[in-house]
């Protein structure tokens, strides 16, 4: 589904990927830990298009389709979504305003015809039970004066309304109780399929406990410099990432 | 009134609009109007004569110029064609009102349906000498200030709108007055507009600029004093959507009375050149309410300067300010927002805000709050911000597969939104939203 080769990316002429390399297939979870300053949010941003990054070289495909030479909005259309480790605060723009712009933004891209308000809503019902979204923080003003447990339950309720194909969670966990990690991981499991697949970049293991991926890589200066199953996430947090340094030297 | 019919020599013969004034006032003697009138026109006339145009040396004008529209010649009082005229960019969907319309100034009676509302007097200004309360606001505020341009306005004023509501008479529906500009040649106009409600009146002004097809380059230099007596209440909105060839001088002054609320909304859009509004609002009693909103979205080389007063003269009166400026291209904003609280005026309840979405790499906003206060028992804010874009804001809405121009249209929307949810009329308020939409660049 998503495939990324050889991929170059820097901010502000400061090299950051380099060379990563990243091959997801539908129905799978991959999770992406790596110490601070690895490039980890940076793969997120890349492919979702945030315009203070530059691609320097590589390519990544969303099925076939090249993701780097697109708009955001273009890429969002395709079937990819970034969920915000900061989602931004938007007063005075709603919520529902937001998902109904951005749900029929999309379904022209693809040649349909807006969605009728009484579907809309009736999914809006549907989806926000998912995250336990509460009807009133629905219709607020887009995140504002939200805590970061309910910007975060909000971003897997707009992942759930737009059901895209490959969805970057980029450290949904932070910033939650354990309460509101379990629903934001209850969320993700239920709109897990066949269809769809998930990159998870997290710092810690305790989201993977709750959202178990298939794999887990590990970036490390603008690579991916191992990548093993879900046990790998443990030996992350038990031995930490210094012994990667070796590693990487090997490698390289 | 015939008498101000100008021999169009001195178009030819003077270089100025003001000396075209100068001989248009000496041919005044000869009109049938009542003493009375003549004199406060001469002593109006008087006055203009000795301040002149204002300069960008005056501080009220300092980033306001007007030099270029006045030192030049206009047709003065033509009579207008009114055949043909196409008054659907006034149309305001949804919006059932009574209509009124002004053509150069001009009151035009064959549009209007008012006949069957009981209690509400609409005539020509000109017509209005016999009316009591002309007879007892004409010229008794508006004049007050020290203004060139309303002095202007009274000596030499042919046209306009007298309305007034009756005491207790709760006006059914909003009416709507359309002033539109027309002309084949460059043409001034200066309207005098009284608009009076009685005790317990209530009605809903919604006053819209419009510029005819191929209309010439205009002037208008118009006055409104609007008088609210005891627990009357006005909503008053502007919307300038002439055509470039329009330029305004507006003048708005009202005097409240007890429990009196006015609220003016104050709409201007791409288009027009060049607009300047004086809106001066006098709490001349106890348990007074004014509220004055405005959203000004500009685009090329507009100027549009909102010059407010809130003169707070009693106590426990409250007012509420808030203007919005979204200058596009090289277009230019000027707010200044005066509030004086006099000696008298203890428990004043005054707040004021001015916010700036600055969207053009050349556009310009000159932005002052003036707070005079001389109570010590008093509650007064202002603020003002400047911003841009918020491009984190924009690439969220764009991550989420909204394009960059709808981005744009829902951020601008949630900027005005805090003035246009306040709007006392939903389908005004739907029209405006619908206007500052259409108003985006999307570049």
């Amino acid at each position: 589904m998503l495939t990324i080769k050889n991929l170059y990316a820097s901010v502000e002429d400061k090299q950051i990927l380099k060379g990563l390399n990243l091959e997801v297939k539908a129905g799978e979870v991959h999770a992406i830990m790596g110490p601070n300053g690895a490039g980890k949010s940076t793969l997120g941003n890349v492919l979702a298009g945030r315009d203070s990054y530059e691609v320097n070289g590589g390519e990544a495909l969303l099925e076939g389709v090249d993701l780097l030479e697109m708009s955001p909005e273009d890429r969002a259309r395709e079937g990819l979504f970034l969920a915000f480790q900061y989602p931004v605060e938007i007063p005075g723009v709603s919520n529902i305003n937001f998902l109904k712009t951005a749900v029929n933004d999309i379904r022209e891209y693809k040649g349909l015809p807006p969605m009728e308000a009484k579907e809309f809503l009736q999914m809006v019902k549907e989806k926000q039970k998912l995250v336990e979204f509460s009807a009133n923080l629905a219709n607020r003003s887009l995140n504002e004066g939200f805590s970061g447990g309910e910007k975060k339950r909000n971003e897997i309720f707009q992942l759930a309304m737009l059901n895209p194909k490959l969805a970057i969670l980029d450290e949904t966990d932070s910033g939650l109780d354990i309460d509101a990690l379990r629903i934001v991981a209850k969320g993700v499991n239920e709109l897990r399929s066949k269809d769809n697949a998930f990159v998870v970049i997290t710092h810690y293991q305790r989201l993977l406990d709750y959202i178990v991926p298939d794999f887990v890589h590990v970036l490390y200066d603008g690579r991916i410099v191992k990548t093993g199953p879900k046990e790998l996430a443990l030996e992350l947090e038990e031995k930490g990432y210094d012994w990667l340094r070796e590693l990487d030297a090997q490698n390289a | 009134m015939s008498g101000l019919i100008t021999n169009n020599m001195s178009t030819i013969v003077a270089n100025s609009l003001f000396e075209q004034l100068t001989s248009a006032f000496h041919t005044l003697e000869d009109t049938n109007e009542s003493p009375a009138l003549k004199a406060l026109r001469q002593e109006a006339y008087t006055r203009f004569e000795k301040k002149g145009f204002p300069t960008v040396k005056n501080e009220d004008w300092k980033y306001t110029n007007i030099h270029s529209l006045v030192n030049k010649t206009y047709i003065l009082n033509k009579d207008v064609d009114v055949a043909n005229l196409d008054l659907a960019k006034a149309d305001i969907p949804g919006l059932d009102a009574h209509r009124i319309v002004l053509i150069n100034g001009q009151y035009v009676l064959a549009f209007s349906s008012l006949e069957d509302e009981l209690g509400i007097v609409v005539k020509p200004i000109e017509e209005a000498e016999g009316e009591e309360a002309f007879q007892k606001h004409f010229a008794q505020h508006a004049d007050k200030t020290d203004s060139a341009l309303v002095a202007l306005n009274t000596a030499l004023f042919t046209s306009g709108l007298y309305l007034s509501v009756a005491k207790n008479k709760v006006v059914s529906k909003p009416i709507q007055i359309v002033h539109v500009a027309t002309g084949e040649e460059d043409f001034f106009v200066q309207t005098r507009n009284l608009y009076v409600l009685e005790a317990n009146a209530e009605a809903e002004i919604i006053e819209t600029f419009i510029t005819s097809d191929g209309s010439a380059y205009n002037l208008n230099n118009k006055v409104t004093e609007i008088v609210l007596e005891e627990n009357a209440k006005l909503q008053h909105y502007y919307l300038q959507q002439a055509s470039d060839a329009g330029h305004y001088i507006n003048h708005t002054e009202v005097y409240q009375t007890r429990h009196s609320l006015y609220n003016n909304y104050n709409c201007n859009f791409p288009g027009v050149s060049f607009v300047r509004n004086d809106i001066n609002v006098r709490l001349d009693a106890e348990n007074v309410e004014s509220h004055l909103y405005g959203v000004n979205l500009l685009a090329d080389r507009q100027l549009v300067d909102n010059h407010t007063v809130v003169d707070h003269m009693k106590p426990h009166c409250e007012s509420y300010e808030w203007y919005k400026n979204i200058p596009q291209d090289e277009a230019t904003a000027v707010f200044n927002g005066k509030i004086f609280v006099r000696e008298d005026a203890q428990k004043t309840n005054a707040f004021q805000q001015n916010n700036n979405l600055l969207l053009g790499e050349k556009s310009a906003v000159y932005t002052k709050p003036q707070l005079e206060i001389f109570a010590d028992d008093v509650k007064c804010s202002h603020g003002c911000t400047m911003g841009q874009f918020d491009n984190e804001a924009l690439f969220y809405l764009r991550s989420r597969g909204i394009s960059e121009e709808s981005a744009r249209v829902l951020l601008v929307h949630a900027f005005a939104f805090d003035v246009t949810s306040r709007f006392s009329n939903d389908a005004v308020q739907a029209y405006v939203e619908d206007l500052v939409e259409k108003g985006l660049y999307s570049e």
